[in-house]
């Protein structure tokens, strides 16, 4: 299992750049996730890393050797695709051991590393029949079974739930998790799913627009993000932001916009007196807010929509002229209409410079 | 009840003009051919003067030498060409499926040949063919080797009128090949890739079992063809030298307009018909039935979730 290094990756289409030169390090038995919106560079990053496609310029280290002249089965990978990738004419079995079979292991060897694959994603009844014959999450299951069997030291994932209903994917992601502990290998996952981001991986690299915006671990991620996108791609329901100006008053430090006035920490205070920024954004996040006055500093907002889903209500209310999400446990819950006042404390809002994007 | 039912039957009032066309252009001429192979008609006669034989016709053909021999050319000559471009046609889009400069002009060069009418394409080999002024006779004399007799030997003559069918329809295997590999689902090529397999792996084993159903249709439909072939062959060689190239429709034109047997030439047509018919029909039921399997098992897949 290789520690893998991206050394100034790049891949241009003619005059179209759709990756920056790219740096990364992906740790010997991390699950490392890329993750970001449709057209941010993530899956031309796997593809690269898998050798299907090239790169402009750059290299990409596997245990400090380069490999990016490699042909894709010179690279010790496996990958399971978005579509499956299923051999149509050929059954499950056959499906499985392909590249067993090319790699003229023997046939007991194949068939019993082929079963014990197949025991273990529950495939196993369904070994004679032919992809065409399987459901969604079946074939999803022997695209893992395809890869699982391949003993690789790095398994490629390329969006590989984002075709099944949400149900089985909520099901499959689990069973995933459950997978990763079990195996110690190296696993680099695409997705443009948050939920599938936090959830699975060690490690998470947000991308945006060919580049890296941020990586690390979900949790610092969700407490840290370094700049608007970030934090706004990460959490569910997303971030609320509302344009806002820094204001000095009687020795502290407030942010003030459109209908709200917030009190900032000190901690806040000092890294922003480094900056000269004065148009700012405010980042809350919807679960931000308490009901509490005593709770942080109060913002007063107008209930247009309650949105019951059991546990928790998200409220979707207006702040001046902006949208603001609220998400509260439904035993106190206002009326649509009413005019609330919520609490904030000062650690939970974000501060975002509003020509840069950056963290303040 | 009276509305709903015509309602029922409006579709099938705007079917009736296509179906009557197809009853008159089609099926009549099928069952008179049919007919007259029961009869022993002379293109003199009309048809109700004839006198009814029964299977006559039919059981004297399957003792008949001419007969015997031309069915054999016939499947000589539909094996080794339907064969001979498939081989060519599929491996020329393999080689071809791919991204170069002016690849769309290349393709539209190849698939000339099958656009030039038959009678043509017979003349202009006829004249590359010919002994002494030919150009394959011109290019062997050129090299210090000794002419070949194309047309009027009986061992060359059936692979000369090979040779010109494999270069008028190749082509048309070739653009079907093309157009299947380039439909081939792009993920499973890379997964195979990724599986380790080589290029000829990938052939082998991805791509033309892939291809299989629009091969076996594209093999199908040239075959048929190859089985019908006529204009190439008469002008070329007109069946000689002796019977070596007389295949199955030049021994039927003969039939009805030089020994002026129309019951004998409509029951070798009948013969053909039903063996080609067989080769659908055996193709259509095999495809059917996989397609049907494979449906019902998906079913039971989807419900056992």
């Amino acid at each position: 299992m290789p520690e893998i290094v991206f050394e100034g990756v790049e891949k241009r289409y003619g005059a179209v750049r759709v990756l920056q030169p790219l740096d990364l390090t992906l740790a010997d038995g991390e699950f490392t996730v890329l993750v970001g919106p449709s057209g941010c560079g993530k899956s031309t990053t796997l593809r690269i890393l898998a050798g299907l496609e090239t790169l402009s310029a750059g290299e990409i280290y596997f245990n400090g050797r380069p490999i990016s002249r490699l042909d894709p089965k010179d690279r010790d990978i496996a990958m399971v695709f978005q579509d499956y990738a299923l051999y149509p004419h050929m059954n499950i079995a056959k499906n499985m051991s392909f590249a067993l079979r090319l790699q003229r292991r023997p046939k007991a060897e194949i068939n019993a590393k082929v079963r014990q694959v197949a025991s273990m994603l529950n495939i196993a009844h369904l070994l004679d029949r032919k992809p065409g014959e399987l459901s969604g999450g079946q074939r999803q299951r022997v695209a893992m079974g395809r890869a699982l069997v391949r003993d690789a030291g790095t398994f490629l994932f390329d969006e590989p739930l984002s075709n099944l209903d949400a149900k089985l994917r909520a099901k499959m992601r689990t069973e995933l998790a459950e997978m990763r502990d079990r195996i110690d290998k190296n696993m680099v996952y695409v997705t443009h799913d948050q939920v599938e981001a936090m959830t699975l991986g060690d490690r998470i690299v947000v991308m945006d627009g060919g580049v890296i915006q941020q990586q690390g671990t979900p949790k610092e991620l969700f407490e840290k993000p370094v700049n608007q996108f970030v934090a706004g791609f990460i959490g569910s329901p997303t971030m609320n932001f509302l344009k806002g100006e820094l204001i000095e008053d009687h020795g502290r430090l407030f942010v003030a916009g459109d209908g709200y006035r917030l009190a900032l920490g000190d901690g806040a205070r000092q890294r922003i007196a480094a900056t000269n920024a004065r148009e700012v954004v405010v980042g809350i996040r919807p679960s931000s807010f308490s009901s509490r006055a005593d709770a942080g500093s109060a913002i007063d907002l107008k209930v247009v929509v309650a949105e019951y889903l059991g546990a928790s209500t998200v409220l979707a209310t207006r702040c001046g002229s902006s949208d603001v999400l609220v998400e509260l446990s439904s035993e106190e819950l206002p009326r649509v209409g009413d005019r609330v006042s919520y609490a904030v404390k000062s650690e939970a809002i974000f501060v975002f410079d509003a020509k840069s994007g950056k963290t303040l | 009840m009276q509305a709903a039912n015509s309602h029922r039957l409006t579709p099938y009032l705007f079917l009736a003009p296509a179906g009557l066309v197809l009853a008159v252009a089609l099926l009549y001429p099928i069952g008179y051919m049919v007919y007259a192979s029961f009869l022993d008609w002379n293109p003199s006669q009309k048809i109700n003067e004839a006198a009814f034989v029964g299977l006559r016709n039919y059981a004297n053909l399957l003792v008949d030498p001419a007969f015997r021999e031309s069915l054999w050319v016939t499947i000589k000559f539909a094996s080794v060409v339907v064969s001979l471009e498939m081989l060519l046609g599929v491996g020329l889009a393999l080689l071809l499926d791919r991204k170069l400069r002016g690849m769309t002009l290349l393709r539209t060069l190849f698939i000339l040949p099958m656009m030039i009418a038959p009678i043509v394409v017979g003349l202009m080999w006829r004249y590359m063919y010919h002994p002494t002024v030919g150009t394959f006779n011109r290019a062997l004399k050129g090299l210090g080797l000794p002419p070949v007799e194309w047309l009027s030997d009986s061992n060359w003559a059936l692979v000369s009128i090979i040779i010109a069918d494999i270069w008028q329809w190749t082509p048309f295997i070739f653009i079907l090949a093309l157009a299947a590999l380039q439909s081939l689902p792009k993920s499973a090529m890379e997964a195979a890739r990724i599986d380790g397999a080589t290029g000829w792996q990938q052939i082998l084993h991805i791509k033309l079992p892939l291809m299989m159903p629009v091969l076996i249709v594209t093999c199908l439909l040239r075959l048929i063809d190859a089985f019908k072939v006529l204009e190439v062959v008469l002008v070329l060689t007109n069946g000689g030298p002796g019977l070596s190239t007389e295949i199955l429709s030049l021994r039927i034109a003969r039939t009805a307009s030089e020994f002026r047997e129309l019951g004998k030439a409509a029951a070798m047509s009948n013969y053909l018909l039903l063996f080609l018919m067989v080769l659908t029909l055996a193709m259509f039921f095999y495809s059917k039935a996989t397609e049907r399997r494979a449906a019902r098992l998906r079913a039971e897949a989807e419900g056992a979730h």
